[in-house]
């Protein structure tokens, strides 16, 4: 059974990323008043994911946190059927803190927002075109609004979201959704497809397993869940999470300065030397292409859009089996080893029934990574800080002092299996893919484990055979706030809009 | 496996008592005055858990009253060789300290030997699942230690190394480890002989199995379809109990969760009522027992590589089952790695435990159900109170690598494609 999908309800960042919208502001805020906020919200023009031409000029978009639902008057037993971790929050457990690798630095005591005492109610998020904000600004900040809210923080971006501050190319690599609902979900996925399930990204359809993921699921009898749509497994009840998502956002401050540095040292000044390195560490190179071969033809489509996307992203890492054009724990590869699980061509029962009892391994270094279709996360985050070239950086002098950085921003529909999953079992863990001692090289917090006191090398497989193993890499990224946030649908809105009537 | 039941409200000293064992929740102090785990030489892992079941109550949903089952304390310990000397080593060594706590169960007096108590009070496992028979903690300490002293040497190494040809490589290795080992830095000590009254049992086992199964297989043809219809019936109406669980437990359960790259799982079960269930589980076990032995003792367990040690043990009576396991990475990738890896053996056995996800034909479905699965894991977790590693910080893939690494050493040739191979691990 296959819904349309009625895109004036869902917020349109599940469905673009606003890259021609290069100035935006994301305000996170306290509510003070919560009579007002509701009555804000009520007039707000959240931006939807109609598709309009002429693209739209602005954008506004709308989410919660857990805190925030409650502040708004939502009762608490429909706040208990979010999922657990959005209802702790990022922050709220210390032991989700040691999953997600946010310790010593990265801390959440350390944070600017987020942490205890500084935990957002909403996050309001406008778009508009370069020197437009302003203008767009005053037009959303009304009455209403300083009315309803503290700015507990105002996270400003500029400038074009397409590269990222230590210079790469970004925001290459996105799940496809399948919005039609096409694909299908039950049984063994043998080829890597970067079509994913709506369902991984919108809740109330079906995720990758076919299955629904928990949201909050009303009865139909109150008038006030009338205006919701009904829950696609059981329409005796009214979805608030349908056509909704989880976004998550997370602040991070970038060492451009520390990481090129440390390049040059390594490299002893030599500017191409330094180009590769940093290159193999990201597993891109610097303009985007990836540094392994494209897979011949299997991504082509009509879609020239689509087909000029294949061109940087159309690859597997199956003629990379012992990491020697991407290493193994190079940053895209971590955040998405592709075919990393996925037993090679295998046909028949036979070779089904090995696999399925364990023996179909060729090298005891095979399938040691999760199935990734389960693990995929939208990304729509944005540059923020002053650029620093490379050349500033290593002139050496004035430029310290200015943050720079990127407000990390993902949208999928269980946090746990899909954000933390990838922060906790691949770019943080030292043990990724039978790896050891290494984290991601961009992301890592190099603290220890036990019994492994250095966790700050990165190993580059080489065809001789002894891996080139680089020593000493320092903490490039710093976590400096963070937060899980619902993005509702445009009726999910309306009704935390008209809560407490 | 030691199970005790706990003597009538001594619960929570107990508790208190074992928690003392700890330097901080979920780490415990392996040299704490009371049970100094890291002095015998031959455990591996080792855990005490209160067994005290938050979900007894769910079998009312098949008509049946819960057993009145008071809370028992488990100890349970993976060591090298066998466990009644082990465990005579641990009352010679620690008798103290194990008085002390057992004092907590019903039926210890000051007076009564310990060891003879604690043999009467001991069960064995209905399966048991090892990585890699046969490799002890010693083993995997100078492994360890010899990957780390490469590594070192290497990284000091990087100029002279990066033109060598492999094979001057690996001698100049071999030279460096030798040296090491005379200036006694480095032990590599030879493989301890595996008795051979463990040999004859094994080749028993191996081969008695199947020729149990050959002598039933016509019994067990006949019974087939029987066992499909009895199968189907019970699956279409066997109630499902996997709601969320509950936040201050699962709370409870993360807190002592991920200080180390190697994580405890420890659960508690009641097997569906009835004989037809119970034969059933008991069949599956004892198959599942003979897969771990002799298919699956060299690394994985099926397509899962993460678990160190898991045992299957059957409590009062076979109405209950405890599982316990040691596996790396955090139980969010644990139970992925299950549902999408081997969700079907999981089916298998666990499908027979109450309120389990609905299965058809036992192996599909169930577990693939993925949130009431995660539901039911947690909701049938119990707290592990202490918890010791021997050999923290290393992965089973860790430690592979790390006997391959020892073995390259000693090999006496390699052609050059191995070698290259070899310099690969490293």
């Amino acid at each position: 059974m296959s819904a349309i999908i009625d895109y004036s309800d869902v917020q349109g960042i599940v469905r673009y990323g606003y890259g021609h919208l290069s100035a935006a502001g994301f305000f996170l805020l306290r509510i003070k008043n919560p009579g007002a906020a509701r009555s804000w919200l009520r007039t707000a023009p959240v931006t939807n994911a109609m598709a309009v031409a002429p693209p739209p000029q602005h954008a506004l978009q709308v989410a919660f946190t857990g805190d925030g639902l409650e502040a708004m008057g939502m009762p608490r037993p429909i706040i208990d059927k979010f999922s657990p971790e959005f209802i702790s929050g990022m922050a709220g457990e210390e032991s989700r803190s040691r999953r997600l690798g946010d310790i010593a630095a990265n801390a959440p005591s350390q944070w600017q927002w987020g942490g205890a005492e500084k935990v957002p109610h909403l996050l309001v998020m406008l778009y508009a075109q370069a020197g437009a904000l302003e203008h767009w600004q005053e037009a959303v900040q009304n009455r209403s609004w300083e009315e309803a809210f503290t700015v507990l923080r105002c996270l400003p971006s500029e400038g074009p979201s397409d590269t990222e501050p230590f210079g790469f190319k970004d925001g290459i690599s996105q799940p496809q959704l399948d919005w039609e609902q096409m694909k299908k979900l039950s049984g063994d996925q043998i080829d890597y497809s970067n079509l994913a399930a709506l369902g991984e990204f919108l809740l109330g359809y079906p995720n990758e397993y076919g299955k629904y993921s928990d949201r909050p699921l009303l009865p139909s009898g109150d008038d006030r869940s009338a205006g919701l749509l009904p829950a696609a497994e059981n329409s005796d009840q009214r979805d608030l999470g349908r056509n909704g998502s989880y976004l998550v956002l997370r602040q991070l401050e970038q060492d451009v300065a520390g990481f090129w540095r440390f390049l040059d040292r390594q490299t002893e000044g030599n500017a191409a030397d330094q180009t590769k390195l940093a290159e193999v560490m990201v597993g891109r190179r610097m303009n985007g292409e990836p540094l392994v071969p494209l897979s011949n033809g299997q991504f082509a489509s009509a879609d020239q859009a689509a087909n000029d996307a294949m061109k940087v992203n159309g690859f597997t890492y199956e003629s990379d089996s012992d990491g020697t054009r991407c290493p193994f724990g190079a940053h895209i590869r971590r955040v998405n080893p592709r075919n990393g699980d996925l037993p090679y061509g295998t046909q028949g029962w036979f070779q089904w029934l090995m696999r399925t009892l364990g023996f179909h391994r060729k090298s005891f270094r095979d399938d040691l990574v999760s199935s990734t279709r389960f693990h995929r996360i939208l990304r729509r985050g944005r540059g923020y800080g002053n650029a620093l070239s490379r050349a500033q950086a290593l002139s050496g002098g004035a430029v310290e002092g200015y943050e720079r950085g990127i407000y990390f921003i993902c949208v999928n529909a269980n946090i746990a299996r899909q954000f933390e999953f990838v922060q906790n079992a691949w770019v943080m863990a030292t043990k990724f893919d039978g790896l050891s001692g290494e984290s991601d090289p961009l992301m890592g917090n190099r603290q220890p484990i036990p019994d492994c006191p250095i966790t700050d090398a990165f190993s580059i497989p080489q065809e001789s055979g002894l891996p080139r193993r680089i020593h000493g890499l320092p903490q490039f990224v710093t976590v400096r706030g963070g937060g899980y946030f619902f993005l509702p649908s445009i009726r999910a809105l309306w009704y935390i809009a008209t809560l407490g009537d | 496996m030691v199970v005790a039941p706990i003597a009538a409200g001594r619960q929570a000293a107990l508790s208190e008592l074992l928690e003392s064992l700890n330097s901080r929740p979920g780490v415990v102090d392996p040299l704490n005055s009371i049970l100094p785990f890291a002095q015998f030489g031959q455990l591996h892992f080792a855990r005490l858990v209160i067994l005290d079941d938050p979900t007894r109550e769910d079998i009312r949903q098949h008509g049946i009253a819960p057993l009145p089952l008071p809370p028992s304390l488990l100890f349970l310990g993976d060591c090298d060789g066998d466990g009644d000397d082990f465990l005579e080593s641990l009352v010679r060594h620690a008798g103290k300290g194990l008085r002390q706590i057992f004092s907590h169960c019903e039926g210890l007096g000051s007076t009564d030997d310990l060891l003879q108590w604690l043999k009467d009070h001991s069960r064995r496992p209905a399966a048991m699942y090892v990585n890699w028979i046969g490799r002890t903690v010693a083993q995997i300490h100078e492994e360890s230690a010899l990957h780390h002293a490469l590594v070192s040497y290497l990284a000091g190494q990087t100029a002279d190394f990066a033109l060598q040809e492999p094979r001057i490589i690996w001698q100049k290795l071999i030279a460096f480890v030798d040296d090491e080992i005379a200036a006694q830095r480095l032990t590599l000590s030879p493989a301890a002989a595996t008795p051979i009254g463990w040999r004859i049992g094994n080749l028993l086992d191996l081969l008695g199995v199947p020729v149990v199964l050959l002598i039933i297989a016509p019994l067990l043809i006949v019974y087939l379809p029987i066992f499909a219809y009895q199968l189907r019936r019970r699956e279409t109406a066997d109630p499902e109990i996997a709601p969320r669980p509950d936040r201050d437990h699962v709370r409870r359960l993360a807190g002592l969760e991920d200080h180390d790259v190697v994580n405890q799982f420890s659960a508690i079960g009641a097997v569906k009522p009835g004989l037809f269930r119970r034969w059933t589980v008991t069949f599956l076990v004892w198959i599942l027992d003979y897969g771990a032995r002799h298919l699956y003792h060299r690394g994985h367990l099926t397509r899962v590589s993460t678990i160190h040690f898991a045992r299957w043990v059957f409590l009062d009576g076979k109405t209950r089952l405890f599982f316990a396991s040691n596996y790396d990475g955090s139980l969010e990738a644990y139970m992925d790695d299950f549902i999408n890896k081997v969700g079907w053996g999981l089916n298998l056995v666990f499908s027979n435990g109450v309120g389990y996800p609905r299965t058809n034909w036992l192996i599909f479905q169930g577990a693939k159900d993925e949130q009431k699965f995660k539901n039911y894991i947690r909701r049938h977790q119990l707290p592990t109170e202490v918890w010791y590693n021997a050999h923290p910080g290393l992965t089973a893939f860790d430690l592979e690598i790390n006997s391959r690494i020892c073995q390259g050493l000693t090999k006496n040739f390699m052609r050059d494609d191995e070698i290259r191979q070899w310099l690969k691990l490293i």
